[in-house]
């Protein structure tokens, strides 16, 4: 037993002093700190696996060509398995080495540290998840959702249907989601619509896990028989809900999917883009490889004689993660600015973050404008549908419904 | 090795029953005490006590779990619900009533004891898997209500802001006022439960899941006792919960799913069944160990990969090895770390002699 115990001890010395010894001795003058929250173990790794490469490449990319003026970023990532007590970890773990941004993982997450990044003064952002109302800068003066919110989704799907039907008057919208706060968020904004635009609105819920929508998706085809789809799903559930419409005889062009389950991923685990021809999905970050700055990541591959990462076919994914880099990133650039290349406080990369505009590495970005007011940057969304084997552009950026969003959020900051 | 019995003497049974029966427990809790309440606060930046804040709250729910499965032989696969029950009675009353905290800690661990007992009622007729199937549903059930009921969820969101605590004006908002806020209820919810198992409750519970029918034939009503360990368990559950929401100033009922029911359930069997120095030991081990992995790995790592490699591995690595841990640990001691510990201790009680 004495020996055990003696050799546990020595290694739990050993252990303390390499997990504590060298933490911080290394630090360059000249660095900035960002923190990143993601999800690489957890029930969204399929999202995290790729999106995480997507940020640190597009980090790397930066400080390869000598960083923000002269600032080297120092990226520290915590792997938060979407649970909350671990965010709140994290978020303390950035803090004890000076981030000055942190880049949130998840919805309950983001709300559980909404309240700590206000009295720390720091930054998070959000792209694609969170709460739809944090867009308005002025009650959520610390959190930036960055990206189309469900609600703007909501929106933006809508003025795509409407545009395919022609009018919306007199016809039927199927509302196919998963039955979550995440899922049940559009809603406000579907019913408003429906009223304003008078189509007729039924919602399908499909419970936690969402692999199971046998019912749904019967009653939405031989029932209800609607004139188009919205999907909202999450995780395995998209590619559930590709198989089981096609499987009814569903015409997928008359689908239209939001974010999560928009990626490749879920196009190939419905059974590959053969079966899923048609399908619409929307987009807050650009879609394949034709990016300037995706050939410029592959180059530093090159450069340093490696392979361009697997991770770089999964472009919905990683393209997003390369986003949320480049924004913050650009969120420095303008803190930077501001303070005349004194080293940022996690304020002024707030304040640089309300800078942001007319930054679109390239179309990869949407054209952002991001204000005290305005955390979302206008909620831009991009359309791209399943045609002949790829993703196809079927929509430029654009902003769907955006008087009745932003009357939401006026609406919401009442109540 | 200071641990001597000898020439300690007991001559009544009160003495025989004292919280500590020795002299060198008061030591230890005096210093432990010392450590806790002075020296921890003055020498550790916020990040550690961030993290001991997250043990904290966890010790509050591993006791309520252990009560009921370790002590009281009933499982249960609900605990994360009646935790979220706790989270939002406190929240709806912090803000429609505009309670303060000493009101609505103690009334969200109310809540929970009652929807605990409900769920609890099947454990009168069912046992075993059959029981955790039913707490099973419980905590589905919880779920689904707290989504769907706006009343109680506060809107599609179900997600209710709350302010922080007040403590005589004293807002508590950083990691180090939380600290002894936290502490506090730990240290609470340790000590009661110490002395719950020493009273005829606690050793009826004892008696329920050793042999439930001898215990009724001794004359333990079984159903009363049942019951009155899940409405325990929950109160326990009900305040953590309520902890959780003070913390991050917000409730929402995502942060207590089944998973957490889970999380729970491996806090103290890795801890120990029945042991209130397990629990412990066990929400420590399940907190802290993925974090002091992840240090470990990220330093070790770092001469190897790339930091964006780094990332990738450590992820992957932590989980294995974390896994690979609760085996081992279980392997040499399938009590648990509290076992492990008594082994220790039992070790040099009798050091250097082997008998």
């Amino acid at each position: 037993m004495l020996r055990s115990v003696k050799s546990w001890l020595g290694i739990a010395a050993a252990a303390g002093t390499l997990a504590f010894g060298t933490s911080g001795a290394l630090a360059q003058q000249k660095e900035v700190v960002f923190g990143f929250q993601c999800d690489r173990t957890g029930p969204t790794a399929t999202v995290g696996t790729v999106l995480c490469p997507g940020y640190h490449d597009y980090i790397d990319l930066v400080n390869s060509k000598g960083g923000v003026d002269g600032y080297k970023i120092k990226v520290i990532e915590v792997d938060n398995e979407y649970k909350v007590p671990p965010a709140m970890e994290a978020h303390e773990r950035f803090k004890k080495e000076g981030a000055v941004i942190d880049g949130l993982y998840g919805t309950p997450q983001t709300q559980a540290l909404a309240k700590k990044l206000e009295e720390d003064k720091m930054p998070g952002t959000s792209p694609g998840f969170g709460t739809a109302s944090a867009a308005d800068g002025k009650r959520f003066p610390y959190i930036f959702p960055i990206a189309a919110s469900y609600w703007s989704q909501a929106g933006a799907a809508i003025e795509f249907v409407k545009e395919k039907l022609g009018t919306l008057k007199g016809k039927k919208i199927a509302y196919l989601f998963y039955d979550n706060p995440a899922g049940k968020e559009p809603l406000p904004i579907l019913e408003d619509l429906s009223k304003s635009e008078g189509f007729e609105l039924r919602t399908f819920a499909v419970p936690a896990p969402g692999v199971e929508m046998g019912a749904q998706v019967l009653d939405i085809t031989s029932r209800y028989k609607p004139d188009f789809v919205v999907a909202h799903l999450f995780g395995r559930a998209p590619s559930v809900a590709i198989k089981e419409l096609k499987g009814k005889g569903y015409p997928l062009s008359k689908v239209i999917s939001f974010v999560w389950g928009s990626a490749e991923a879920d196009i190939l685990a419905a059974g590959g883009y053969a079966m899923a021809e048609g399908y619409n999905t929307l987009q807050f970050a650009g879609v394949g490889k034709d990016f300037p700055v995706l050939k410029d990541i592959v180059a530093m591959y090159k450069a340093q004689g490696k392979p361009a990462p697997k991770e770089m076919d999964s472009t919905v994914y990683y393209n997003r993660g390369v986003m949320t880099a480049a924004i913050h990133v650009e969120a420095l650039r303008n803190a930077l600015k501001a303070t005349g290349g004194k080293p940022p406080t996690s304020d002024d990369v707030r304040k640089g973050m309300e800078q942001i505009k007319g930054f679109t590495l390239g179309g990869l970005v949407p054209p952002l404008t991001i204000t005290p007011t305005d955390h979302e940057g206008g909620g831009w969304c991009e359309v791209w549908t399943v045609k002949g084997g790829k993703l196809v552009k079927t929509k430029e950026w654009y902003q769907g419904f955006r008087q009745v969003i932003e009357k939401q959020i006026a609406a919401d900051a009442k109540s | 090795m200071f641990h001597r019995e000898a020439g300690i003497f007991k001559t009544t049974y009160a003495a025989d029953m004292a919280l500590y029966p020795l002299p060198i427990a008061k030591w230890t809790v005096a210093a432990l005490a010392l450590l806790f309440v002075v020296l921890i606060p003055l020498l550790f930046a916020e990040y550690y006590l961030a993290i001991l804040n997250l043990i904290f709250i966890a010790v509050v729910g591993a006791l309520g779990l252990n009560i009921l499965v370790g002590y009281t032989g009933q499982i249960s696969i609900g605990h994360g619900a009646f935790m979220s029950v706790g989270a939002y009675t406190a929240a709806n009353l912090a803000v429609r009533l505009d309670l303060p905290f000493w009101i609505t800690l103690p009334a969200g661990g109310l809540m929970a004891a009652l929807i605990g007992v409900v769920v609890g009622i099947p454990s009168l007729r069912i046992k075993g898997l059959y029981l955790a199937i039913a707490t099973l549903a419980g905590q589905l059930i919880i779920e689904w209500t707290i989504n769907h009921v706006p009343a109680i969820s506060g809107g599609a969101q179900a997600s209710i802001q709350v302010p922080r605590p007040d403590l005589f004006g004293l807002i508590l908002n950083t990691q180090s006022r939380l600290y002894f806020f936290l502490l506090f209820f730990a240290a609470l919810a340790i000590v009661a439960t110490l002395n719950l198992m020493r009273s005829r409750i606690g050793r009826a519970f004892i008696a329920v899941r050793d042999q439930d029918i001898a215990a009724e034939i001794i004359g333990i009503n079984i159903y009363r006792y049942k019951l009155l360990s899940f409405a325990i368990s929950s109160f326990y559950a009900g305040v953590c919960g309520v902890l959780y929401t003070y913390y991050f100033g917000i409730a929402n009922y995502e942060q207590f799913q089944l998973i957490v029911s889970i999380d729970y359930l491996a806090m103290i069997i890795i801890g120990g069944l029945g042991s209130v120095l397990g629990s412990i030991f066990g929400a420590i081990f399940v907190t802290l160990l993925p974090i002091v992995l992840r240090l470990l790995l990220e330093n070790v790592g770092s001469l190897v990969f790339s930091e964006s490699e780094l990332a990738n591995v450590i992820s992957g690595t932590r989980l294995a090895v974390f896994g690979a841990l609760i085996i081992f640990f279980l392997i040499v001691e399938p009590e648990g770390l509290n076992r492990l510990w008594r082994n220790v201790r039992n070790y040099f009680r009798v050091w250097p002699f082997s008998y």
